[in-house]
């Protein structure tokens, strides 16, 4: 997949970290609002064996695999300013972390 | 020397997937290491590439089935209804509540970062290949991904193996 120096472009790496970042956000925010909301709780239970944790994760992927889709088409071939996609893409993991952790999700409620 | 159906699954997600990802994770993180442009030929710098990529690859793969079998084959005997379950009874014993309240509410969450981390380094390697020796920002920003992907599934695993011992699944 790598090629020569020529031809590569940074839009489809800033593409794959930025989406990553989202992916991860995702997970964070899902832990929140499952936490504050009883019903949106409900609703991640896709595989009830498994409870919320299937729904939180689950759309955590699609929103991944989806960005990721989408910026790789409008970055494709383009240069796009790698500083300020990775700052971006880095604040999403390191909010997901915290989201994630349970004395700050749970400090939002049961 | 036998293992019920639910420990074997337990130790194959636990113990077994857990060692090969540590050991992709090992082997990766020299390799990006070893490939700051100063410290590579340009043949070195060709295997360190491909190795890089098999350890990459290999890391992202392994987290994969190891949250996937997690989710959806041990958590949800972790979480059974009744008594039996691990989950209550470490809810019913207070001495041992926060091993599920905290230790067990972050690893299902904080574990499922890592597969997503994982898979975008391994493609940023693959997309690069060893151009991305010529790119520091890239290297740096994949191995950042790279480690944090690790330290989420450590968590992950640090926290499985101790629930698993204070409430194991039978």
């Amino acid at each position: 997949m790598s090629r020569p120096e020529q031809e590569i472009k940074n839009g489809p790496a800033a593409a794959a970290l930025l989406s990553a970042g989202l992916g991860c956000f995702v997970v964070g925010l899902d832990t929140v609002l499952a936490q504050i909301f009883p019903a949106i709780s409900s609703f991640f239970n896709w595989c009830p064996p498994a409870g919320p944790l299937s729904g939180k994760s689950g759309l955590a992927v699609i929103v991944w695999l989806v960005s990721w889709a989408f910026l790789s088409a409008v970055w494709n071939d383009k240069e796009v300013d790698f500083h300020v996609v990775w700052r971006a893409a880095l604040t999403l993991v390191i909010l997901a972390n915290l989201l994630v952790f349970p004395p700050v999700f749970e400090a939002f409620g049961h | 020397m036998s293992l019920t159906w639910k420990e074997f699954w337990a130790v194959f997600h636990g113990l077994l997937l857990g060692s090969a990802y540590l050991l992709a994770f090992a082997g990766g993180l020299a390799e990006f290491w070893n490939l700051r442009k100063r410290t590579q030929t340009p043949e070195g710098a060709l295997e360190a590439i491909k190795r890089l990529k098999i350890g990459a690859w290999a890391m992202a793969a392994v987290c994969w089935f190891t949250v996937i079998s997690g989710t959806y084959l041990v958590y949800p005997w972790y979480r059974a209804k009744g008594l039996e379950s691990p989950r209550s009874k470490l809810l019913a014993d207070p001495e041992k509540m926060l091993w599920h309240t905290f230790g067990m509410e972050w690893k299902e969450h904080v574990a499922w970062l890592s597969p997503i981390l994982a898979t975008a380094a391994a493609f940023l390697v693959s997309y690069y290949g060893v151009k991305l020796m010529e790119r520091e920002n890239v290297r740096q920003s994949t191995m950042i991904f790279f480690i944090i992907a690790f330290v989420a599934a450590a968590v992950a695993g640090i926290f499985g193996a101790f629930i698993n011992k204070v409430a194991p699944v039978l």
